[in-house]
């Protein structure tokens, strides 16, 4: 008797867990792709929230510090971590895909301060939604230069 | 010179790691005392050894010997003498060489302890803290080679592999070849230089290492089959000091994110935070379930289980801390030493759980639980709700594997995942944070609680009326803060009622009287002092999580920003440069609160020209009600048109780490050391009588 007691309440704990999880799960889920990803699916995936990871493309840094508008460039680099140790480590992979000038890029909108580790062959990863013209609008930013430290800096959050 | 011989000692130590193994194991096979004699002081050997080792790397990191790789990367000439000193845990390789040299450290104190009545223990106790430490020395002897350098050959270039890497050995790879020394180092990343991240990764660490040693006693348990609480009580304090290190470390990474990231907060659900809270967490469930272990007999089971989890998560947090990983939720083992990371962890989780399974039976329960209410079966409650947070925060970290292994399209879910899903976790964790400390051992009815609570229910309502009149319509938060105020209320009810029973039974003053009371149960006492400071973080969260509000804009001189009743004044900005070899540029705001000036603030840039990083660094004006948080985020010197500030208010976080500091201050009343049981004089002991028939409740909570 008072064992099944235990196991009922068990039971729920259990459940509401469960239900609790999934529910935030599916709620919060975004996908994550590369920029070739995004762009082979661009129709389906206009407007939905999805995370996108490129490199930075130093040269093409905009910012008006008076509207806080930064747009930038992000170029493909591979999402697949055997892709990326096979040519040469994260920096090297980032370094390759800023200088081809063939890689897809894709631009980004971000309306905020501009990130301290914002700068050429950082890594971003940014959270928002592409528009029909073919634009990323970021409503978060994420960054990480591999190059200069092997640090694991908590990455820095925007909006 | 120096760096080989820094790297011959770690080998040393490493092989005499293993050594210490073996003698260990052979002694307590053949019974033979001198044969564990031998590796407990092999084990000793370890310290001192893995000591000398770290001064030779400090050494290098002090001279700028730039020609070992790790010197190279983590140091520049800039940067003062103490932060290259601080660099020895500033990147990776040097980083294992520090968990090794906590680790032998504290393996050393344990093994000086009396060990007249646990015995048994010793080899065994022995054996895991070698193993582990010697998988520390293992990837630095074999992987990450924190004393490994540049060379090149007779024609002065540097020699590289294949992919035109730089070759870094502590061996000269080809004949003729002569060691290469760049001119500076690459230098430790501004962001980091902080005083609060300065000493977060040791407080992690040696959060980290100490649980190590409650884990040797378990599993020293297991293998010997003395499976009574002998190993509970041993290693109690332990417990509560790595929960104290690995606490402060928590704290003061959220303090340095908050303070240097410049993004208005202070946890962002960052798998790296993440890692350091999964031990954090389990080992919070073990701290409150191995006192139904002492009280009752009861979940020994669970304890184990606990007690091998954080073990585990504590060697993946350390992997996940330290190898550069997951800024890319792709990217989960970027660096060589990931598979050993994960071996290492699947040998030793298999090995205790098989042993933990072969010992099953002996770990059952001396008694069984009945009531729903009882203390005990409140307090399983909270260990399931601390392990439904950690499987929370363990299914979002590995979510993207998981989603990419099983429809091969990468899903991740970000902070509102978590908020979302530990919110209502947190919420009746507080509400058994309240109810439990008036619930007995044993047997509660709804009946009894209901009396002990209700006072305490009705007064933290009508507190929750007044603030929904005053401060905030907002339902989550009227939850949170009627589930504050109950705890606060109950807790210092509690407090209250204790002192009174012992200022009448006793006829002590109130002040001796609450002493006292503290004095004889330090750990119920101390316990309650963290559930108040608990609350008071709950109030800094729930603050910021809800009520933040922020702004930015453009201004010229003279002109000015408001949020939330406080106006910004822009008055003026000046660059020069700061002491690091930074470039300053600072912007002076004065403050005013409707007419009133309540001073200036000072947010800044920094910029490293050395590392081309800036670094933001916000002004604050901190209150109890409320942070005005200012971040000057660009200033163009040609363009004359003004600065660009964000601003944000950040209510009651100040509350974080007022209650942080309380928090920390419960840990040392919890863990200061007891007296002597044998020591206490009768009279004390006819007190300590007393007590228990003044208040039964207590009774058997009493140590």
């Amino acid at each position: 008797m008072g064992r099944t007691k235990f196991i009922v309440g068990g039971v729920l704990i259990l459940a509401a867990v469960v239900y609790l999880i999934f529910s935030a799960t599916k709620a919060n889920a975004k996908y994550f792709m590369t920029v070739d990803e995004l762009k082979a699916k661009s129709t389906s995936m206009a407007g939905q929230d999805v995370r996108v990871s490129g490199a930075v493309v130093g040269d093409t840094i905009q910012y008006d510090a008076n509207t806080l508008m930064l747009t930038f460039d992000v170029a493909q680099v591979p999402g697949d971590q055997k892709e990326v140790d096979a040519e040469g480590g994260l920096a090297a992979v980032l370094h390759a895909a800023v200088i081809d000038p063939n890689r897809a890029r894709l631009q980004i909108i971000y309306n905020g301060p501009k990130p301290d580790l914002l700068k050429n062959e950082a890594q971003a990863i940014m959270t928002g939604h592409l528009d029909s013209s073919g634009v990323f609008h970021a409503d978060e930013l994420l960054l990480k230069c591999p190059t200069k430290y092997q640090e694991a800096v908590p990455n820095q959050v925007g909006g | 010179m120096v760096a080989d011989f820094g790297y011959g000692v770690i080998v040393i130590a490493f092989v005499v790691a293993l050594y210490s193994v073996g003698a260990a194991i052979y002694g307590e096979r053949t019974k033979s005392a001198n044969w564990v004699e031998s590796a407990r002081r092999a084990m000793l050997l370890l310290w001192p050894l893995i000591s000398l080792s770290a001064l030779s790397l400090i050494y290098l990191l002090v001279t700028n010997h730039f020609e070992v790789s790790f010197v190279y990367e983590v140091t520049s000439r800039e940067m003062p003498t103490y932060l290259k000193v601080t660099a020895w845990w500033g990147g990776q390789a040097g980083s294992l060489v520090f968990w090794s040299w906590l680790m032998a450290a504290f393996a050393s104190l344990v093994t000086l302890r009396k060990w007249d009545r646990d015995r048994e223990f010793l080899p065994w106790v022995i054996v895991v803290t070698s193993i582990t430490t010697a998988f520390f020395l293992s990837l630095v002897v074999f992987y990450e080679n924190p004393f490994a350098e540049f060379w090149q050959g007779p024609d002065g270039k540097l020699i590289t592999d294949a992919g035109g890497n730089a070759i870094k050995s502590i061996f000269a790879p080809m004949l003729n070849a002569t060691l290469a020394t760049p001119t500076d180092g690459n230098g430790l990343n501004p962001l980091l230089r902080h005083p609060g991240m300065i000493i977060h990764p040791p407080m992690l660490y040696l959060g980290f290492v100490s649980f190590v040693i409650p884990f040797a006693f378990a599993i020293a348990a297991l293998i010997t089959g003395r499976t009574d609480d002998r190993w509970i009580r041993i290693t109690r304090r332990w417990t509560l000091i790595a929960w104290l290190f690995l606490s402060c470390g928590l704290v003061l990474g959220s303090r340095w994110a908050y303070d240097v990231l410049g993004w208005g907060g202070f946890w962002g659900w960052d798998p790296v935070e993440i890692a350091a809270l999964m031990p954090w967490l389990t080992g919070t469930a073990f701290l409150h379930s191995v006192m139904i272990q002492e009280k009752r007999g009861l979940l020994k089971q669970w304890n184990m289980l606990l007690i091998i989890l954080t073990y585990s998560l504590v060697i993946f947090g350390t992997f996940l801390t330290r190898t550069g990983v997951l800024s890319s939720v792709h990217a989960f083992a970027q660096s060589a030493i990931g598979p050993a990371f994960f071996a290492f962890i699947g040998v030793t989780f298999v090995v205790s759980v098989a042993l933990l399974i072969y010992r099953w039976p002996d770990l059952r329960g001396e008694t069984e639980m009945k009531s729903m209410l009882s203390r005990e079966a409140l307090f399983l409650l909270n260990n399931l709700l601390f392990i439904s947070i950690l499987v929370v925060c363990f299914w979002g970290v590995v979510f993207p594997l998981v989603s990419q292994l099983f429809t091969g399209q990468t899903v991740t879910v970000g902070p509102p995942f978590y908020q979302a899903a530990t919110a209502p976790l947190f919420a009746v964790l507080m509400l058994l944070m309240g109810v439990a400390p008036l619930s007995a051992w044993g047997h509660s009815s709804l009946k009894t609680l209901g009396r002990a609570i209700w006072k305490s229910a009705v007064a933290a309502l009508i507190i929750t009326v007044i603030l929904f009149f005053t401060y905030t319509n907002n339902p989550i938060a009227l939850v949170g803060f009627f589930l504050v105020a109950l705890v606060l209320l109950v807790t210092l009810q509690e407090f209250g009622r204790a002192t009174f029973a012992r200022v009448r039974a006793q006829n002590e003053n109130i002040f001796v009287a609450f002493w006292r009371l503290v004095g004889r149960d330090r750990r119920r006492y101390g316990g309650y002092v963290i559930h108040i400071s608990m609350m008071l973080m709950a109030v800094g969260i729930l603050g910021i999580n809800l009520f933040q509000v922020q702004t930015q804009g453009t201004v010229s001189t003279n002109n000015s920003l408001s949020l939330s009743g406080y106006t910004v004044k822009y008055d003026s900005v000046a660059q020069f440069p700061g002491p690091d070899g930074q470039q300053v540029t600072r912007a002076i705001v004065s403050v005013y609160q409707g007419k009133n000036y309540l001073g200036d603030l000072y947010p800044r840039i920094d910029y490293y020209p050395t590392e081309q990083q800036n670094m933001t660094i916000p002004g604050q004006r901190s209150t109890l009600k409320d942070d005005l948080y200012i971040i000057l985020v660009d200033w163009q010197p040609a363009a004359a048109n003004g600065a660009t500030f964000k601003i944000f208010v950040n209510p009651l976080v100040n509350w974080l780490w007022i209650g942080a500091i309380i928090f920390l201050f419960g840990i040392i009343i919890a863990a200061w050391p007891d007296r002597e049981v044998e020591r206490i004089p009768a009279q004390m002991r006819s007190i300590h009588q007393a007590d228990k028939q003044t208040d039964s409740r207590q009774a058997s909570a009493a140590d």
